[in-house]
């Protein structure tokens, strides 16, 4: 059995690729955290419209994106959607970061679609006399979203949302199918030029848990800080 | 019987028996009444371990339950439970219910057991209903299915948790009736109750509670009618309301 | 996309078979189904030992939990296909790898639902138990487990749902499950890859919705007795008779 020597993986080249490896996966993750969370409370406010269309369409965009996996979507953007660009814009993607960008788009779609449902839960589970208070006082839908019921909504939401995200920071991992070079790509690219899989994989490994254990000591901070107040 | 030795418990901070030191003889009916937060539930639990104690003894039959390394289990399959919200098993039929722990405890065939609890279901009314689930029923229906479950076991006393506390005020009548007739039958009890009218006709004993002391004991018709106790006397007095009939 | 479909709807419903393995959707599917079933054992023993009286074991298993919970499954599936030959000996083969990997993933994750199905069971259920003179072992198999295991139903049949979607997670070590399928189907049909792409997600939102569909229903049967208080209903509509 060959020896385990951690030193290959902490210094050098190799360490090199793991590290960069590692700070695109945070780009990644990060990027998609940012454009997923706005795009979801677009989507949840949808679900919950007045109006039929709008709720048919968010419950669509909930219901087709969720029921695919990851990687299905990931090979739809990055082998599917460029062919459907016109010639020019098509060579500008391929141009710049195609992978990072496909990428992006299809966790950004994926997450956002689990956040929207997360949010809609926090949303509906505030007593609905609250939005007859702040109707009664004249405020109209969205008022009354932003003033009454969402501020109560955030902390029902943020323990969910922080499980989201940890899922998000797992699903990076996939995109190392389109050829996106995250840290998951860089291990296996680390092993297939030192044979040794137990050094590479136990660094990513470290590296993934560490930023986990960072996310939920996140989560459990903001409960104990911001503790949910029920009337 | 039962008897407590100087116990006390403490919930945190809380002192919520203090010094308790009583003896329930066999076939004696004692009723335990009190303002709430007495420590009367908190008492009856303790006889049967479901809250432990921190210091004194609790023995039945000469034998202290709350030792260390004593079979619990042992103890609790002799004394029989009722809880103020009947927790019947809903996944399981009325029969199973009162079928359940004589064949997983006593190795009794099932169709022994079967029989028994029917006979059991009979007596407190509800054979007819043995094959229905506790979701069907009604909550007198489903205490008194309670009290069959835990006569299964033969037990040589039946402990009342507030019996007759959730349910509605026409059907505590048919629950209490079923109490009495334990009590014609020779069994001990012991009852945490509200029901005045109750332990006036059927209690030997009434031991009166307040912020984890027994205050005042005494026969029913010496309790209700000349209380002692100052605190006991704000008791009855708080509780009388001028609709109540005599005095 | 129709003739995409008519040439090659066999080839993705079940791969090579019989002129090799099985592969295509019934690969997923068979996947998913035997990795949930084996897990089912583990995952109830890991849940019960989350609800342990006893430190010792709880505290370990916890740990345990938190830990997979914290990798991605393709760091796991990674191991099982690069690690482990080479302390066995033995070359895993795909199928192998992926099943080994999701019923060590899904044990972890049925933990959690089996937990949270006996938490939720009514505290009194157990103590009447307890009250009875059934130990722990019994209170918890006879009266707590029954009633626990009927209310997590709507939990497995999503997770039965999610493990479908993780069987693609195969496509990266080359199992023919239907996402590889569908790759190799695009390298021949070359210029209709949305098509292809398409194809792919509709089938797994076919699969895959109606599983939560399923789920959905069971819920509303478990819930049928429950009164909760009124909360945002699904759309805010005006509840008043406008003409009236």
């Amino acid at each position: 059995m060959p020896h385990f020597d951690l030193s290959l993986v902490l210094h050098g080249q190799y360490n090199d690729w793991l590290l960069t490896g590692l700070r695109l996966s945070l780009e990644l993750a990060g990027t998609t955290f940012a454009l997923a969370l706005p795009l979801a409370l677009v989507v949840a406010l949808l679900r919950l419209s007045p109006n039929l269309a709008l709720r048919t369409l968010g419950a669509a965009y909930v219901e087709g994106i969720r029921n695919v996996p990851l990687i299905a979507h990931l090979l739809f953007w990055y082998f599917g959607a460029p062919e459907l660009l016109p010639d020019d814009l098509k060579q500008r993607l391929y141009a710049r970061n195609a992978e990072f960008i496909c990428a992006t788009i299809a966790l950004t779609l994926y997450t956002a679609s689990f956040m929207a449902e997360d949010i809609r839960s926090g949303i509906r589970a505030i007593p609905v006399v609250q939005i007859e208070a702040g109707r009664a006082l004249g405020f109209g839908f969205l008022q009354t979203m932003r003033r009454v019921v969402l501020p109560q909504a955030l902390r029902v939401t943020v323990p969910p949302l922080i499980s989201q995200t940890l899922n998000l920071w797992k699903n990076t991992s996939i995109a190392t199918v389109i050829g996106v070079a995250e840290m998951m790509y860089e291990a296996a690219r680390v092993e297939t030029a030192t044979f040794r899989s137990a050094e590479s994989f136990a660094f990513v490994t470290a590296a993934y848990l560490g930023v986990s254990l960072v996310i939920t000591g996140l989560g459990v901070w903001y409960h104990r800080r911001y503790p949910v107040r029920t009337a | 019987m039962i008897q407590f030795d100087n116990v006390n418990k403490w919930y945190g901070n809380y002192h919520a028996l203090v010094d308790v030191s009583e003896t329930i003889a066999q076939g004696e009916v004692v009723v335990v009444c009190g303002p709430s937060g007495s420590g009367k539930s908190t008492l009856i639990r303790t006889i049967n371990r479901l809250e432990p104690i921190d210091s004194g003894t609790i023995s039945l039959h000469g034998a202290d339950i709350h030792a260390r390394g004593v079979d619990v289990n042992q103890f609790r399959s002799h004394i029989g439970f009722v809880f103020q919200q009947f927790n019947l098993f809903p996944h399981l039929s009325v029969l199973q219910n009162c079928t359940l722990a004589p064949v997983a405890l006593r190795g009794l065939k099932p169709a022994q057991a079967r029989d028994k609890a029917l006979a059991l279901l009979e007596r407190v009314g509800l054979a007819a209903k043995a094959d229905a689930f506790p979701s069907e029923l009604s909550g007198g229906q489903q205490q008194r299915v309670a009290i069959a479950r835990a006569l299964a076991m033969e037990p040589p006393v039946m402990l009342f948790d507030e019996p007759t506390s959730a349910l509605d005020p026409e059907m505590v009548g048919e629950v209490l009736m079923v109490m009495r007739d334990l009590v014609r039958d020779g069994m001990t009890l012991v009852v945490v109750t509200h029901e005045m009218g109750f332990a006036r006709e059927v209690a030997h004993r009434v031991l009166f509670m307040d912020q984890g002391r027994i205050l005042e004991r005494a026969e029913p018709h010496a309790f209700f009618n000349a209380p002692q106790h100052p605190r006991a006397k704000q008791f009855l007095a708080d509780i009388r309301s001028p609709f109540a009939r005599g005095d | 996309m129709i003739d995409i479909i008519q040439t090659y709807w066999l080839y993705f419903l079940v791969g090579q078979f019989p002129n090799g393995p099985l592969g295509g959707l019934a690969l997923t599917v068979l996947l998913a189904a035997l990795s949930l079933t084996l897990a089912l054992p583990a995952g109830i023993a890991l849940g019960l030992a989350r609800v342990s009286p006893f430190r010792a074991i709880r505290w370990p298993i916890t740990g345990l939990v938190y830990l997979v919970r914290g990798v991605p499954l393709l760091m796991v599936i990674f191991w099982a296909y690069f690690f482990l030959p080479t302390i066995t000996g033995v070359k895993t083969e795909q199928f192998s790898t992926m099943l080994m990997a999701l019923v060590a993933f899904n044990a972890v994750y049925l933990a959690e639902i089996v937990r949270a199905g006996i938490v939720g069971v009514a505290r009194g259920q157990f103590e009447s138990a307890r009250a009875l003179g059934l130990g722990w072992w019994r209170a918890m198999r006879w009266v707590v487990l029954p009633q626990a295991l009927r209310s997590m139903l709507p939990s497995l049949v999503n997770q039965f749902a999610s493990t479908i979607k993780d069987t693609s997670l195969g496509y990266i070590i080359g199992l023919t499950e239907v996402s590889f399928i569908a790759a190799q189907i695009n390298t021949q049909v070359f210029t209709h890859a949305t098509q292809v792409y398409l194809l792919l997600a509709l089938t797994y939102f076919t699969l895959c919705y109606s599983l939560s569909r399923v789920a959905y229903v069971l819920e509303k049967r478990l819930n049928r007795r429950t009164a909760a208080p009124a909360r945002v209903p699904l759309s805010i509509e005006p509840t008043t008779n406008p003409a009236a």
